[in-house]
């Protein structure tokens, strides 16, 4: 059991200090404070799945807030109110129209259906070289949100969805965020983590090696878009009303940036970068809400939050480009595990040519 | 068949705008290996430098009052620096970043370019009335044409005359060029990569004026966001011509032109609201036939 809990350390620690903050989080009993935890959760789950594909593969990836939408939509006509549906989305199966299926099926709906869909986008977009695959995973988010925009019978077109039963608080979300961390981790000590990881650090030493690099990628792509999916179906059980507009290129901004903060190349990085932001964020947004002293009003002008954050992208970026996991996964100290290094890069500059003269 | 030839006008003059805004993004990756995000909010930045900055929704002209003479140099001017000052602050410190952390730090460029210009201008879209004499028609034989697009078309043409001879003709569009190839190899042998660079980024920023300039007149408003869908179809017209070739971004760019309005024109009107899905579901299946692009190119290719 120690042996097993030293080996796994990483995750068993990641979702240990979940539930510590969730615990305290609900300790405060503040409303505002439980949301907030609440949203960062869900969050949490769509930058694990984003990682499980960019931080594996390393490729990056515009379109997995599609996904999201996706999964978020998938979950709503699943459990919207059937007067609801059977009067704005008449073009449903009648069977979704009529009924009302529970939370768990909704997940479901919005894990398998993003899916689906990231494996017949990814046959395609995963024989792409990796810059261009990433350009085209725009086409991805460009794609869902121009269909669920426009699709009025089922989506409800510009107008919202409404009637969504508002199901998740923090314990649900951290719930999930814990699965998907536990999933990513398992992925990533995987043959198929493994495989994907060697093409990322040297794709033409890994395909020699019988590396069978797009199958990897559409692996992990199509395993990302469900947890992303997940993240979605969350995020309508949350607000309980839901449009296609956030799920654009803000939201893609802003968990792109969770995860270069906190380090695209390990899951702690995730993890890290989340709490990162979330903290960052919600400061910025106090600051721009300003106090006010008599008649005058302190705040920065509406934007800073925005600004904030991408030059905080920039700096990480330029001055710790490997985030503040710095690559490395969380471990406890003085209890690393003995046997086989985390999946940082721990090999010798000679043996990963690192050394190669640089101009 | 009028129809069509009309049709085919308007893909070409929406194609130029894209071939333009395509060839500022791919020059830029030839050298760099950056695919610039920010290169959207270039042409924003172009396209506001034109008014008074108020947050005001009835924008009053201030450049854009000039005549164009005067006013065309300013506009590449101030979007030259916003590209130059870019590349200074954020850029050249990650020279020796790979091509996905350059491509995230554009994106961050980009966020805070859009932030920016809608913390200074208010985030509401405005009119401008810039140049109307251009929107007027002329008749060639029962072909209605806008003046716009016939300028569109020989401005598009004249800056792409203009970039081939000086990156053939010209010492420093030599350098750019070897520093395409292979540019590690280039600065040893003397080409000084920042001024390349440099250049690149200067080019790029006269090819996002020009595309506000035109783009603004056709549009005839203003928003903080305008720069992205232009970018956004940029992208992919690069990718669709083949990554790391300037002809393979033109045919992408004029590709994407025809696609999408061959799209509007003839879909269904009940499908017609769906034409940017289709035309990149078009997309996803040209790359599914050509993963390296309709003008694959030689220095694509990995090196190992």
């Amino acid at each position: 059991m120690r042996d097993f809990l030293i080996r796994h350390q990483t995750p068993a620690l990641l979702v240990a200090g979940l539930v510590v903050v969730t615990v305290l989080g609900v300790l405060t009993g503040n409303e505002t404070v439980q949301v907030t935890l609440t949203e960062m959760f869900i969050r949490l789950v769509v930058v694990v799945g984003l990682w499980v594909f960019i931080g594996n593969s390393g490729i990056i990836s515009f379109g997995h807030i599609g996904f999201m939408g996706v999964g978020a939509y998938a979950a709503a006509w699943a459990s919207a109110e059937p007067g609801f549906k059977q009067i704005m989305l008449s073009g449903l199966p009648v069977f979704l129209q009529e009924n009302q299926y529970p939370f768990a099926f909704a997940i479901i709906g919005a894990t398998l259906l993003p899916a689906l869909v990231a494996l017949l986008l990814g046959i395609a977009l995963m024989r792409l070289a990796g810059t261009a695959a990433s350009i085209a995973t725009f086409a991805v988010l460009m794609i869902v949100n121009s269909v669920y925009a426009n699709w009025d019978s089922v989506t409800a077109g510009s107008s919202s969805i409404i009637g969504i039963p508002t199901v998740v608080g923090p314990w649900v979300a951290v719930g999930f965020a814990a699965g998907a961390v536990v999933t990513a981790y398992l992925f990533q000590v995987s043959r198929l983590g493994l495989m994907l990881r060697a093409s990322r650090d040297d794709e033409v030493a890994a395909r020699a090696s019988a590396v069978e690099v797009k199958r990897m990628r559409l692996v992990a792509f199509v395993l990302s878009a469900a947890i992303a999916g997940a993240g979605g179906g969350l995020y309508a059980q949350f607000l309980g009303i839901l449009t296609i507009d956030p799920f654009y290129l803000g939201l893609t901004f802003i968990t792109l940036a969770m995860l270069v903060v906190g380090g695209m190349s390990s899951l702690s990085g995730a993890v890290a970068g989340v709490f990162a932001v979330t903290i960052i964020v919600e400061l910025l947004r106090i600051a721009e809400r300003g106090v006010s002293l008599g008649a005058l009003d302190l705040g920065l002008p509406l934007g800073s939050q925005e600004i904030g954050l991408g030059v905080l992208m920039a700096l990480i970026l330029i001055f710790r480009p490997n985030g503040l996991s710095n690559g490395r996964e969380l471990v406890w100290p003085g209890a690393a595990p003995a046997a086989k290094a985390p999946a940082g890069r721990t090999l010798s500059p000679e043996l990963t040519g690192d050394a190669a003269p640089s101009p | 068949m009028i129809g069509f030839l009309q049709n085919l006008i308007d893909a070409v003059s929406l194609g130029s705008i894209y071939a333009l805004t395509a060839l500022g993004i791919g020059l830029l990756f030839g050298i760099l290996r950056l695919i610039n995000f920010a290169h959207g909010d270039y042409i924003t930045i172009g396209a506001y430098a034109l008014i008074v900055p108020s947050a005001d929704v009835t924008a009053r002209l201030l450049i854009g009052d000039l005549p164009l003479i005067v006013m065309t140099p300013l506009i590449c001017l101030i979007v030259v620096v916003a590209a130059l000052l870019s590349d200074v602050l954020v850029f050249r410190p990650l020279r020796r970043a790979s091509s996905p952390t350059l491509m995230i730090a554009s994106f961050a460029v980009s966020y805070i370019i859009q932030n920016g210009v809608m913390m200074l201008y208010g985030a509401r879209p405005k009119a401008v009335d810039l140049w109307s004499g251009a929107n007027t028609q002329i008749l060639i034989g029962d072909l209605r044409v806008p003046m716009l697009q016939l300028i569109i078309l020989v401005v598009t043409l004249v800056l792409m005359t203009t970039l081939t001879l000086f990156l053939r003709k010209t010492p420093y569009g030599i350098q750019m060029r070897a520093a395409a190839e292979d540019f590690r190899m280039a600065t040893y042998l003397g080409v000084r990569g920042n001024l390349v660079i440099g250049l690149a980024f200067a080019i790029s920023g006269i090819l996002a004026a020009a595309v506000s300039l035109l783009y603004t007149t056709q549009s005839g408003s203003l928003s903080h966001t305008m720069g992205l869908p232009l970018a956004l179809f940029a992208f992919v017209a690069v990718v669709v011509g083949g990554m790391g070739s300037l002809v393979g971004a033109v045919v992408g760019g004029f590709t994407i032109g025809i696609i999408v309005t061959m799209l509007q024109a003839y879909l269904p009107p009940e499908l017609r609201a769906f034409r940017d899905a289709f035309a990149f579901a078009f997309v996803i299946l040209v790359l599914l036939v050509r993963p390296a692009g309709l003008v694959p190119s030689r220095t694509s290719f990995e090196r190992v």
